[in-house]
């Protein structure tokens, strides 16, 4: 899996009424909708910045508060490759790698706003582009690895049924 | 060596030797989901093309976010449910019912020694009575309703152990405000916490809810206690299957014990706009307010509701403060009338909504206007919670909320309790 794009940074502690407020995620079932009031709480002009393929870099405890999968489905449906952050809430980390999101943890201060990355999963590495560096990533367990390229969870259970880590 | 709690319940659910780290699949003893998360499960559910839940019995739907319905697009959601619900023969709570962790303890849904999964961050409630339960999205809640198993990394554990008495007018709310303010907001995070100590033993039921509830704040999968006399009793009381309480070995592996005496906490307050902004009371009475509200799955049972009304009773609130009261299920209000509690608020002037968790989730029933500082018993106050982004939230206990009512400033309770 190989990502490439722009950089769009923010703090720590980056919550998940922040990704998409409450008050939408009750309106509408719609993911495209919705994605269209990502981050908005903290950067009203994100959506419209944003092109596909590019990444969220993050401080510690990204994806902290609540269960809520509109978090990384209103990541996704903005078209984002990835999350990069130093570190994610549990409950946000379970529900991007079955929803299909791919996250991962590094020093994202090695990362700008705006700085041009690339990224190689099965190779464990972010190349900064604009900054000349090499930022490893820790690597994630087979297991969700194989749970993202089959497409989340649900495409995983489609196909086998059950849980098939074999 | 010896096994946390998580590390045994998560062993005999899943049938190995279960070490922090580890990654286990494990079979479920209920699974529960609420009106914000459940029709994203269903539509998982036929995603994975899933026919039957794997046990019905075992399975538990509730609308409590948005209920009643504010809005006809949350209308056509909770239409979704019932539909579902009705088609599986799951358990079905509707509009009225309550907060669904409530439900799920009042019922006797999660009982000692079992594993929960709830679509619903603060699952981790049911830790307080020695419950493996933790907050999972929709998706693990479809796969789980399929299968009724979910993949778990076992944890590691940090130990609280919590010394001392706390003083009168300070409660259970006040201590996790503090640990939560000393560990930060993820200063547990992947890890469970076993909550111990005599000031946690002295506790009642409904005051270690109160604790677990939070754990999820400092970033905690669960929140677990051991079960003792008082458990055992609650739990008789509420659920009829059996159930057998899981210890730690006293030579289990810690990633950290953190020891703490309580016997000269303050109240403490949370402040904008993130849980770990703890300050004791002190340092921000004074504060205006201009609503106050006393509910939620951490802080909506009959001992909170009794302590407010306590202080609040042949009293007015401030004449330029909003109370709003949420209990948390349908038998707390009903309790609540019957000791005359409910009547002793609404005199003083609050305004009663529907058990379920009111405006906690920011959909209606209480979103503060531009500027607007509210005092709540919630867990959460981050930016927005409470459907505007451009209000303060500020965390307390109920009494902390039911003294800062009546003088519409964030005011130290504790010249308001009588002496026990
Ligand atoms: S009361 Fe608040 S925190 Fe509790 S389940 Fe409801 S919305 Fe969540």
């Amino acid at each position: 899996m190989e990502l490439k794009g722009k950089a769009h940074k923010f703090g720590d502690d980056v919550n998940t009424d922040y990704i998409i407020s409450g008050r939408y995620k009750f309106k509408t079932q719609d993911m495209k909708e919705l994605a269209r009031h990502v981050m908005e709480d903290l950067d009203p002009e994100f959506y419209d910045r944003v092109q596909a393929g590019d990444f969220i870099v993050a401080g510690k405890n990204f994806g902290c508060g609540s269960s809520r999968e509109q978090a990384p489905l209103a990541i996704l449906n903005a078209d984002i490759g990835a999350v990069l952050a130093k570190s994610f809430a549990r409950i946000f980390y379970r529900n991007s790698i079955n929803t299909g999101l791919p996250l991962l943890e590094c020093n994202t201060d090695e990362i700008n706003p705006g700085d041009e990355l690339e990224l190689d999963m099965e190779k464990g590495i972010i190349k900064n582009i604009t900054r000349q560096v090499d930022i490893p990533i820790k690597p994630l367990p087979p297991f969700m690895l194989k749970i993202l390229s089959d497409g989340g969870l649900a495409e995983h259970f489609r196909k086998y049924g059950t849980f098939n880590f074999k | 060596m010896g096994k946390t709690i998580a590390e045994k319940i998560l062993s005999q659910k899943s049938g190995v030797d279960a070490r922090a780290n580890d990654i286990v699949i494990a079979n479920l003893d209920f699974i529960m989901g609420q009106d914000g998360t459940s029709t994203l499960a269903i539509q998982a559910f036929e995603d994975m093309a899933g026919q039957k839940a794997f046990d019905a019995s075992k399975v538990a739907m509730v609308i409590d976010h948005s209920a009643p319905s504010p809005l006809e697009g949350v209308s056509a959601l909770h239409a979704r449910m019932r539909g579902f619900a009705r088609n599986q023969g799951i358990n079905f709570y509707d509009i009225g019912e309550g907060v669904c962790h409530q439900l799920m303890l009042e019922k006797g849904h999660a009982v000692p020694g079992s594993l929960v999964i709830g679509a619903d961050s603060h699952t981790c409630t049911y830790g307080a009575i020695n419950a493996f339960a933790t907050g999972v999205g929709s998706t693990d809640l479809a796969a789980g309703i399929i299968s009724g198993q979910m993949w778990f990394k076992v944890p590691e554990t940090i130990k609280f152990v919590i010394n001392g008495q706390l003083p009168s007018g300070v409660y259970s709310k006040d201590l996790i405000l503090y640990l939560i303010g000393d560990v930060t907001s993820d200063g547990a995070t992947y890890m469970a916490a076993e909550y111990t100590g005599e000031a946690i033993r002295a506790l009642s039921i409904e005051g270690r809810f109160t604790i677990s509830n939070m754990a999820i704040e400092m970033g905690a999968k669960v929140g677990l206690m051991e079960a003792d006399d008082k458990t055992a009793a609650w739990v008789s009381k509420h659920a009829n299957q059996s159930f057998e309480p899981v210890q730690a070995d006293a030579d289990a592996e810690y990633a950290a014990i953190k020891e703490y005496d309580v016997s000269d906490l303050e109240p403490q307050i949370a402040r904008p706009h993130t849980v770990d902004n703890v300050a004791p009371i002190s340092q921000v009475a004074g504060t205006p307010i201009q609503q106050g509200f006393i509910g939620t799955c951490t802080n909506g049972r009959l001992e909170d509701l009794r302590i407010a009304a306590s202080i609040v009773k042949g009293r007015k609130i401030h004449p330029h403060t909003r109370f709003i009261v949420a209990p948390a299920s349908r038998q707390i209000m009903l309790d609540a009338m019957r000791e005359g509690i409910l009547q002793d608020l609404i005199e003083a002037g609050a305004a009663v909504v529907t058990p379920g968790c009111g405006p906690c989730v920011g959909t209606h029933n209480g979103v503060p206007s531009d500027g607007e500082n509210v005092i709540s018993t919630a867990n959460r106050n981050f930016k927005g919670r409470m459907g505007n982004n451009k209000s303060f939230i500020y965390l307390g206990s109920p009494a902390t909320v039911a003294a800062s009512v009546l003088t519409g400033e964030i005011t130290d309770p504790r010249p308001f309790i009588k002496e026990k």
